[in-house]
């Protein structure tokens, strides 16, 4: 099994690293690509606190957003600096995440949910009415992603989609390296004792409220960073960043391509995002097309792609 | 600037009674079925434009007995064919199986009745001014008010009086035992999930007249009645009454003072909620496990 999980990551990075020259093979374009990648930093984050924690958070794209608009306004208003973007854009969703998180920890299960949705959407209604500040519901715009400048040499990410590409890729894989270090850890182990039982974990002495909060701060910080190269993406933020239907593309993300599978979210997030640019260039009736995607995934593929494809593995 | 400021607390105290009469459902189908039905503001725009395919042929009162009845029925068709798959396993999947309802929802009602938003005529008798001192007080705000008051109270006498209503209270506390001494509980969450959207179904009717409509009505009031239920406090249905009047007069007052934060105060009510007591000002405590 050991031998087969690192074949899979070697092939993931192969496919993920050669996308940009096939892509085009297949009807997809370069854009395309990066937004699969960013999705999928999100969908994995959120499946950080939803396949390895247990908690339900339904509340995530306020952390998307507050990353884009973090690195969109620090870029506007501050300096043009992408690395600045970077560090305000993930502190802003990480500061966010720390405060929210400490007044809904005390809550379980549909609550937690539910308070997690409420949430989400007050930043969207903040980001809809502050007009002079966020360019209200037609989006922050003026500003874009300059070259990294590294002193000896400079990439050029604003020019060169495939440039950008490379950068959201390797954002990509830090983050999946770090979130894989923290669930190999003692603390990742904890989080799996709390998920799956978490009257037994309490019994151990394990703090579970400081446990699900800085497993919820970490998810969060994670989904800023997709956030903040969510904005550089198109250059662009609207409200719809913080709307309640980004956080339920996560989750469906997540569960469709396997919540108890590390990768699992990149493939949902792959599906999902392909379908999505398909069938919104198809018809206009998209939508209910996505919905009754929804429907089909709960009813008769809970587990996800990945959960199925083990299952016949391990028959 | 008292008369605004009244105007506003009257106005919140309206907007308040339209939370509720949403959130009432909402937390009915949550507390027995552990289901957040995301597609609730869905069915409450169903109802409104059925209510505005009805007018014509029944008339105001015709549209607002039947356009409700017709949402709930579809309600009890899309719980025994869907929603009843996903009772016992993690609430999540319920959740994302209605938000995928809620988006055929709003997609099939931008596709028959269009996207545009289009009024809602409601009888002149309701639509003139009571007085000229109290011009804001329009009939049908304060037939809005009785219409809420009535359905309120016709769900506590159902719940409080009626065999049905007594199973409701039983299986909210513990389903199990219920089942165990006989009820058919598949036809009591059938039944229940019926009732919620009725609810749902009449608020949309109600928000018709005063907002005129279009099909995204439903996505602007769903998150308040979220936050009433969770003011008001889990698994308490007068909590979540008040919750919803609660939230509506505190809106209705931010109004007057900082209108930019109309929205945002609700939030910080649940804030504060959450902060002094997770579960709720009037909350069973043991929902928190």
């Amino acid at each position: 099994m050991k031998a087969i999980e690192r074949y899979s990551t070697a092939l993931i990075f192969v496919l993920l690293g050669t996308m940009p020259y096939w892509m085009p093979l297949v009807g997809g374009y370069t854009a395309l690509g990066t937004r699969v990648l960013v999705m999928a930093i999100a969908a994995m984050a959120v499946n950080f606190l939803l396949g390895f924690t247990g908690v339900l958070s339904f509340g995530h794209a306020a952390y998307l957003g507050l990353g884009a608009y973090g690195a969109g306004m620090a870029i506007k208003y501050l300096a043009p600096s992408t690395s600045l973007g970077f560090l305000v854009g993930i502190l802003a969703g990480t500061l966010g995440a720390m405060v929210i998180g400490a007044m809904i920890v005390r809550l379980r299960g549909v609550y937690f949910a539910m308070v997690t949705i409420a949430f989400g959407q007050v930043f969207y209604f903040i980001a809809f009415r502050w007009v002079s500040l966020t360019g209200g519901d037609d989006g922050l715009t003026g500003w874009g992603r300059v070259p990294l400048d590294f002193g000896f040499t400079q990439i050029d990410i604003a020019g060169n989609d495939k440039a950008f590409y490379y950068l959201v890729l390797v954002c990509l894989a830090v983050s999946a390296a770090l979130m894989a270090l923290l669930l190999r850890s003692p603390f990742g182990h904890t989080l799996l004792a709390i998920r799956e039982n978490e009257r037994r974990a309490r019994f151990l002495g394990i703090p579970i409220q400081q446990h699900i909060w800085l497993s919820f701060v970490i998810s969060a910080a994670f989904t800023s960073l997709a956030g903040t190269l969510y904005a550089y993406l198109d250059n662009f933020v609207d409200p719809r960043a913080f709307h309640w239907q980004q956080s339920g593309d996560f989750v469906i993300m997540a569960v469709l391509g396997g919540m108890r599978s590390f990768w699992g979210p990149l493939i949902g997030a792959a599906i999902f995002v392909v379908l999505q640019d398909k069938l919104s260039s198809l018809t206009d009736n998209w939508m209910s097309l996505i919905g009754v995607f929804f429907v089909l995934v709960v009813v008769f593929f809970p587990s996800g792609v990945l959960g199925i494809l083990r299952r016949k593995v391990q028959a | 600037m008292t008369q605004v400021i009244l105007f506003n607390l009257l106005n919140g105290l309206i907007v308040g009674a339209f939370y509720a009469l949403m959130a009432l459902g909402l937390s009915l189908i949550l507390n027995l079925s552990g289901v957040i039905n995301f597609a609730h503001g869905g069915f409450l725009a169903l109802g409104a434009y059925f209510a505005y395919s009805l007018m014509p042929i029944l008339g105001f009162w015709g549209a607002l007995l039947i356009a409700p009845v017709l949402t709930a029925a579809l309600g009890l068709l899309l719980e025994r064919l869907l929603i009843r798959r996903l009772y016992g396993r993690d609430p999540l999947y319920s959740l994302l199986l209605t938000f995928g309802l809620a988006f055929i929802f709003q997609d099939v009602l931008r596709f028959i009745w269009g996207a545009q938003s289009v009024p809602y005529q409601i009888p002149s008798v309701l639509a003139s001014p009571l007085s000229t001192d109290f011009f804001f007080l329009t009939g049908y705000r304060i037939f809005m008010v009785v219409v809420v008051a009535v359905a309120v109270a016709g769900l506590f006498l159902i719940l409080g009086y009626t065999r049905l209503g007594m199973r409701i209270r039983a299986g909210t506390l513990d389903l199990e035992t219920v089942s165990v001494l006989g009820v058919n509980v598949r036809l009591l969450r059938n039944l229940n999930f019926g009732l919620g959207i009725y609810l749902a179904g009449l608020a949309g009717v109600l928000a018709a007249g005063m907002l005129g409509l279009s099909p995204t009505i439903g996505d602007t009031l769903i998150m308040p009645s979220f936050v009433a239920i969770i003011v008001g406090g889990l698994g308490s249905l007068p909590g979540t009454l008040a919750g919803g009047l609660l939230i509506g007069v505190a809106s209705g007052l931010t109004t007057v003072f900082f209108p930019t934060a109309t929205e945002a105060v609700i939030y910080v009510m649940m804030a504060l909620v959450l902060l002094v007591r997770p579960s709720g000002l009037f909350g069973d405590e043991g929902r928190l496990r």
